[in-house]
């Protein structure tokens, strides 16, 4: 861990005299929908995005369902219940359409970005990341968009795919997670006022990492993002996503859906980290954050992999995804959940094995600290036809404190007894001979926890690409600060 | 360099040291000796500051500072090293993290800047070499899978990194062979020097063949009992700790 930097945003956070550093808000000019939900809502958020009528009869189709679903109640979170009616589902910078270069886009949320620690110009230099930053509901600058041109990747706002894209947007919208999946994807599917859509041509290697940088900024609004990431026959795509919200005393929404389809020996890489805010130590406010997250591995020799560290939000209800419909295709899930104060975190994942020869594996770290609790939750279903399936499940909690909690609840399902399924499963404490042999070589308290709880952490850590591993390492540490006593 | 008087530790409710008072100058070489649950181990954490152990009466001085009023990282900044009789594992931390860890940390405590990760692989290497301490262990986990010898060895080569004045090795001969103690016996004389005090913690006299002391104290029942040079050690050998854990007539 570069232990400079870790001190510089240790420093940070002090400043700011509160452990969310992120907790700024932008002073630009809004422009809202009417608070609430309704048909007109949908229609309101349509227009906005000047979309074709096929998409706001899509849109109808799923918000007329959505009056007829439930919210679920089986994941190990509790809430308060949400007044739907009382947040706004569309919120935009003013003045903000389509910009052709980072000139024109307000200096203020390029500050914004850098306090985020996303500076875009730098970035484009330095990491070769290309960086489509969504502020609250619209896409405001994208970046190298020329040299994936270059290769034939479409990498924009999923509403210019609408308008520019429409028969590939057509073809796989909803086809992984259709519209009547559940309460909030369906919700989604209603009022998704942005996101990110991504389609890789056969046989290309994508020349770089794609990133897109979630922010909400407004106050009470919901964010609902839509992505979809389709990796044509041959291709490869690595794709980051990174979230911060700004502290308000509210609880805010975020009901996100991202599909992935992999065709024939195409792989895509997806990883998120994720830190919205938690709300306070007295567990007030933070972001409910309700995710549908499913990669289809739709071609024989395909691979999907999730990894994600979640560190924020309030509540996390997140089951990222794996179908695996090909033959030989692959799925993994990488991840890294840390609870503390009063988050609740119920994540895990569902590896559907279809075809035959298909490979899952699932490395799943779950830290709770403070009066947290953190369930893992996962599915490992293999078909009838899935001959020699394969699944390796490991589950590590590790708890810090008395108080908080850690839950692990693994479903198998095998209907092939070729299939070859193992889960292991492990709890333990941070030892109080760890933290003093620390301590007694000279390493503080906070240091000691982030250097722990990283070695804890290491082999989800591992997959994520260079950039953000730095920034999550860094994030494990600083979502800890004070958890020991 | 350390000056202990009438020192009173309890652990809970127990009190283990009553009354201990040791007194250490630069370039000395001291070792405590006793027998089971006399307060060695009890004295070791007192010194490196561990929690749960609680002062009652008496001081600690460390080089004129009030010890027991640093926290724990502060007085290794400050040149205390507790060498342990077991030390503690690290999964998924690489040796040569904590150790570049561990030295950064001290010496941001000192206000000096950090060595960089190439820096301290150099100083590390150089280091490494001559206690056998091998490149592949340096790569693995802190700890994780080392063997009692590679155990004892990592912490004689932090010691030689991080160059306290006043180290403590406390048992740093348990389940150790003869060729693995005489290694680690080697390291340690390698860094006796006139500015560093050492205080050898053992039970029994073998370390001290190897490791030869100014100076030895018997503790028993948290107490100092008998005081002299080297040659008590093999008395002790001798005649047992029996003479002192008896209680009066």
């Amino acid at each position: 861990m570069s232990s400079a930097a870790q001190i510089e945003t240790q420093k940070q956070v002090a400043e700011i005299g509160d452990k969310y550093k992120y907790g700024f808000v932008t002073d630009i000019e809004m422009d809202m929908a009417p608070k609430g939900l309704s048909e007109d809502t949908v229609r309101f958020i349509s227009a906005k995005k000047g979309e074709p009528e096929w998409m706001l009869e899509w849109r109808l189709g799923a918000f007329r369902r959505w009056l007829t679903m439930k919210e679920p109640n089986w994941a190990r979170v509790h809430y308060p219940k949400i007044d739907y009616q009382n947040a706004y589902y569309y919120a935009a910078p003013k003045n903000a359409p389509l910009k052709q270069s980072l000139d024109e886009v307000d200096p203020k949320l390029l500050e914004t970005y850098k306090k985020l620690g996303i500076p875009l110009h730098e970035q484009m230099a330095l990491a070769g990341v290309a960086v489509d930053a969504v502020f609250d509901s619209v896409s405001v600058a994208t970046t190298f968009k020329d040299k994936l041109n270059e290769a034939g990747v479409i990498f924009c706002p999923i509403s210019e795919a609408i308008r520019d894209y429409p028969d590939l947007v057509k073809k796989y919208l909803g086809t992984v997670v259709p519209v009547t999946d559940n309460f909030f994807a369906t919700l989604n599917s209603a009022v998704f006022s942005d996101g990110t859509f991504v389609y890789v041509p056969k046989g290309v290697r994508c020349p770089m990492e794609l990133s897109t940088y979630f922010r909400i900024n407004a106050s009470e609004t919901g964010q609902f993002e839509r992505t979809i990431i389709i990796a044509d026959e041959g291709s490869y795509v690595s794709y980051l996503e990174g979230c911060t919200a700004p502290k308000r005393d509210e609880n805010q929404l975020h009901a996100a859906v991202v599909e992935l389809v992999a065709l024939d020996h195409a792989e895509i890489k997806y990883s998120t980290v994720q830190n919205w805010y938690p709300g306070d130590e007295e567990g007030k406010g933070g972001i409910f954050n309700f995710v549908t997250k499913r990669g289809d591995c739709r071609g024989d020799h395909s691979k999907i992999s999730w990894t994600q560290v979640e560190t924020g939000s309030a509540i996390t209800w997140k089951y990222p995804s794996c179908i695996l419909r090909g033959d030989h295709s692959v799925g993994e899930f990488y991840s890294i959940a840390i609870a503390n104060n009063y988050q609740q975190a119920d994540t895990g994942t569902k590896m559907i094995h279809l075809g035959a020869n298909t490979r899952s594996r699932i490395i799943s770290k779950g830290i709770s600290a403070g009066k947290a609790q953190n369930t893992y939750r996962g599915l490992v279903s293999v078909y009838g036809k899935a001959k020699n399936a394969r699944n390796y499940t490991q589950c590590d909690s590790l708890l810090i404190g008395r108080e908080c909690g850690a839950h692990t609840v693994p479903y198998i399902e095998s209907r092939n007894p070729t299939a070859r399924i193992e889960h292991e499963a492990t709890t333990s404490k941070i030892a109080e001979d760890q933290l003093f042999y620390c301590l007694a070589r000279g390493i503080p308290q906070d240091e000691a926890v982030s250097l722990i709880v990283n070695g804890f952490c290491k082999e989800v850590l591992q997959q994520l690409p260079m950039e953000f591993a730095v920034e999550a390492q860094k994030l494990v540490g600083i979502s800890l600060e004070g958890s020991v006593g | 360099m350390l000056e202990i008087k009438n020192l009173h530790v309890s652990v809970g409710d127990k009190a283990i040291l009553k009354g201990l008072t040791l007194s250490i100058q630069p370039g000395q070489v001291h070792a405590i000796m006793g027998p089971n649950g006399s307060g060695k181990s009890t004295l070791s954490y007192v010194l490196a500051g561990r929690a749960g152990y609680d002062i009652t009466e008496g001081s600690i001085l460390y080089d004129g500072e009030d010890l027991a009023a640093m926290p724990p990282e502060a007085r290794a900044a400050k040149g205390v090293f507790l060498a342990m009789q077991y030390p503690v594992e690290i999964p998924g931390v690489t040796t040569m993290t904590f150790l570049k860890t561990a030295l950064n940390s001290q010496r941001r405590q000192r206000g000096e800047t950090d060595i960089d990760a190439i820096g301290v692989l150099k100083l590390v290497r150089a280091k490494a070499k001559t206690l056998n301490v091998s490149e592949e262990m340096l790569k693995r986990a802190l700890n994780v899978g080392f063997s009692g010898g590679e155990k004892k060895r990592l912490e004689i080569l932090q010691m030689a990194i991080f160059e306290p004045k006043l180290a403590v090795l406390d048992e740093t001969d348990s389940g150790l062979d003869i060729d693995a103690l005489k290694l680690v016996a080697e390291g340690v004389n390698a860094l006796r020097s006139p500015e560093r005090a050492m205080l050898v913690i053992t039970h029994y006299q073998r370390l001290l063949d190897y490791i030869v002391p100014d100076r030895i104290h018997v503790l028993a029942k948290g107490r100092i009992v008998a005081e002299g040079g080297k040659e008590l050690a093999l008395e002790l050998e001798a005649k047992g700790y029996d003479q002192f854990v008896k209680e009066p007539a």
